[in-house]
């Protein structure tokens, strides 16, 4: 039983410790998504599921959900999304086996339904991006961003096929997509703030001029009521 | 409408309670912003009960399910996202407003006599409070959660001979798992609400019986009319609870813009790792409990190990939070608000407000040889200010303390 308590203080103060080591350090570029883009959200969604999805999860997000968000009917997704599963109410899981994955990549390649949430969408932008030749590695490329990624560049054929500025906006796309993901709700949250706030506003005024009316009593010194 | 209620009075005492608590509940005058913070607790704290009331018809307290369960609201039901959000943001704006309301005790010494069992009231709350936040950030079961548990309730484990035993009865396992996050949901939604509710049924009954303090920290009951009413008082109701309202509004206007704008507040309310699913083998790269907690967590890292073990600074953690208690008694100093101290408490309060905001600034940040030398300047400064209170506050001169309040 000692041992045990040594155990997770030592993973406690490792804990700590590791915090001094694992600062990356590497400069991340602005993504410069906009969630109220629906075109780039669009476009962003299906160069995910031609690109991401043969491999990537988003299983805590449903085919008609994003349907319902981003503009698209049933029958666009069926034929333009939908590749692993069959009824547009599902979730969207990958259809890679997890032992085939482990054999191909080292382990499951992560679900990305939150990735936008735990790394940021700099940080996605970034490493789409941070594909560099490195013969030493299984699929020839390293990362910038993740040293010793064990995923392939898979957007390398998007990139050879067109200009750089176009490249980015294809990345920033698909990062858009990844951010709206993350959190579905953002696409009305903003909107819906700043609502309330205006609500907030008037009402603040109203209840200052309330207590000012009943304030005046205290002020002349009439609060009670003569009898 | 007059018979209805005396047929309620004669059966329950109604007007009695409203009259005694509201409509002639006599109130000092020269309120200012800094009395705002008790009745907004008091909201933050109806607000928590109400989104998590709709949050528990959702959320699954299972290790296998819970971190699926809170994304499962965030997408899937309803308001759901706003609900978590409020209470998520409410958690941190239960702290801030409690913080200010604790420094408005220090400001105008609401702690002194005879209000010393408010203040104690107040602390036990503050301390119950830590609890309820530190459970509910284990819920999610994400990283955070897991990692911030496995740090804090290993403490248990340091305490000597029963150390062991305490934590496996605690945690109900040999590690942070399935029944420790099932027992947190309890304690989190049945057992520590009740506490607190009652708890500040207390603190307001306390309260009532003495009556408030104010900016002048005088007794406005020294001083009243023929009828016995305060010369200096006026009636909470509606005078104070027109204001409060306006109060409530303009807090509210802070809250939802963090609510709508700012949910996770750049990763101090809702911190980035917890948005990955809790994994026993592989530590997050910085632990860190949530921004509030980390002033004593700070306090807990400045104190290094001795004969073996961290027990020391754990009692050391847990004596920065209880010593807060023996406040009332070891301020020595004739008057009580800050507008007629001695220079020195001044100075002396000062010091203390500095030493807790770097105390729990360095909670946050990696330790390394700058950082453990300066939580240890600000660890030793903390609990000057309480152990040489008696001293600074029985010297200087204070300023006379006016008869009436002063506007």
């Amino acid at each position: 039983m000692k041992t045990l308590t040594k155990l997770q203080l030592s993973i406690a103060a490792m804990a700590l410790s590791f915090s001094v080591i694992a600062s990356p350090g590497v400069q991340l570029e602005d993504a410069k998504t906009d969630i109220t883009d629906t075109a780039s959200l669009q476009n962003g969604a299906k160069l995910f599921m031609n690109y991401c999805s043969g491999c990537h999860a988003i299983s805590f997000m449903r085919y008609n959900r994003i349907g319902s968000d981003l503009g698209l009917s049933d029958a666009d997704i069926e034929a333009n999304l939908m590749f692993a599963s069959d009824k547009v109410g599902e979730t969207i899981t990958t259809a890679m086996p997890e032992k085939g994955a482990a054999a191909w990549f080292g382990g499951t390649p992560p679900d990305l339904s939150l990735v936008s949430r735990s790394h940021g969408t700099d940080w996605i932008y970034s490493y789409l991006k941070g594909f560099y030749a490195d013969e030493s590695r299984v699929f020839g490329v390293n990362n910038h961003v993740l040293e010793n990624a064990s995923m392939p560049d898979v957007l390398w054929s998007l990139r050879e096929g067109q200009s750089e500025d176009a490249f980015d906006s294809d990345v920033r796309d698909i990062t858009n997509f990844l951010d709206y993901v993350g959190e579905p709700a953002k696409l009305i949250r903003t909107d819906l703030g700043k609502k309330v706030l205006f609500f907030l506003a008037i009402l603040f005024v109203l209840t200052y001029l309330l207590k000012k009316e009943y304030w005046k009593d205290v002020k002349y010194g009439i609060w009670r009521k003569k009898d | 409408m007059k018979n209805k209620q005396s047929w309620i009075d004669q059966r329950f005492p109604l007007t009695k309670v409203w009259n005694e608590h509201l409509a002639e509940y006599y109130t000092p005058r020269n309120f200012n912003f800094w009395y705002f913070f008790g009745s907004l607790a008091m909201l933050v704290l109806v607000m928590q009960l109400v989104t998590g009331i709709f949050l528990t018809m959702h959320f699954k307290p299972d290790s296998a399910q819970a971190f699926a369960s809170v994304e499962y609201i965030m997408r899937d039901v309803e308001w759901g996202w706003l609900m978590r959000y409020l209470h998520s943001t409410g958690a941190s704006a239960f702290f801030v407003v409690i913080y200010l309301h604790m420094y408005r005790g220090l400001l105008y010494g609401s702690y002194k006599a005879p209000r010393e069992l408010i203040w104690i009231l107040g602390m036990v709350l503050y301390i119950a409070l830590m609890a309820e936040a530190f459970m509910g950030y284990v819920l999610p079961w994400g990283q955070m959660s897991f990692w911030g548990a496995q740090v804090i309730i290993s403490l248990f484990g340091s305490v000597p001979v029963i150390g062991p035993d305490l934590l496996s009865w605690i945690l109900g396992d040999y590690a942070v798992g399935d029944p420790a996050l099932n027992r947190f949901f309890s304690l989190h939604v049945v057992a520590l609400p009740l506490i607190l509710v009652v708890l500040v049924f207390l603190h307001i009954v306390a309260l009532h019986a003495v009556g408030s303090n104010n900016p002048d920290g005088i007794e406005i009951k020294k001083n009243k009319d023929k009828d016995g009413i305060p010369k200096d008082g006026i009636p909470f109701h509606p005078y104070y609870s027109v204001k409060d309202i306006m109060g409530v509004v303009a807090f509210l206007m802070i809250f939802c813009t963090v609510v709508f704008f700012a949910p996770a507040m750049n990763g101090y309310f809702l911190e980035n790792a917890n948005f990955v699913l809790a994994n026993p083998l592989k530590t997050p790269d910085h632990i860190a409990p949530l921004w509030y907690l980390t002033p004593f967590y700070s306090v807990l890292r400045a104190i290094p190990p001795m004969f073996g073990s961290q027990f020391p600074g754990v009692v050391g953690m847990f004596a920065a939070l209880l010593i807060l208690i023996a406040l009332p008694w070891l301020d020595r100093s004739p008057v009580k608000s800050i507008r007629y101290r001695s220079a020195p408490y001044k100075w002396a309060l000062g010091i203390f407000v500095v030493s807790f905001i770097m105390l729990g600034w360095l909670g946050m940040q990696p330790v390394n040889e700058l950082n453990a030398f300066l939580a240890r300047l600000f660890t030793i400064l903390y609990f000057a200010f309480f152990i040489l209170m008696p001293w600074y506050t029985s010297i200087g001169k204070t300023k006379e303390v006016p008869e009436r309040t002063t506007e």
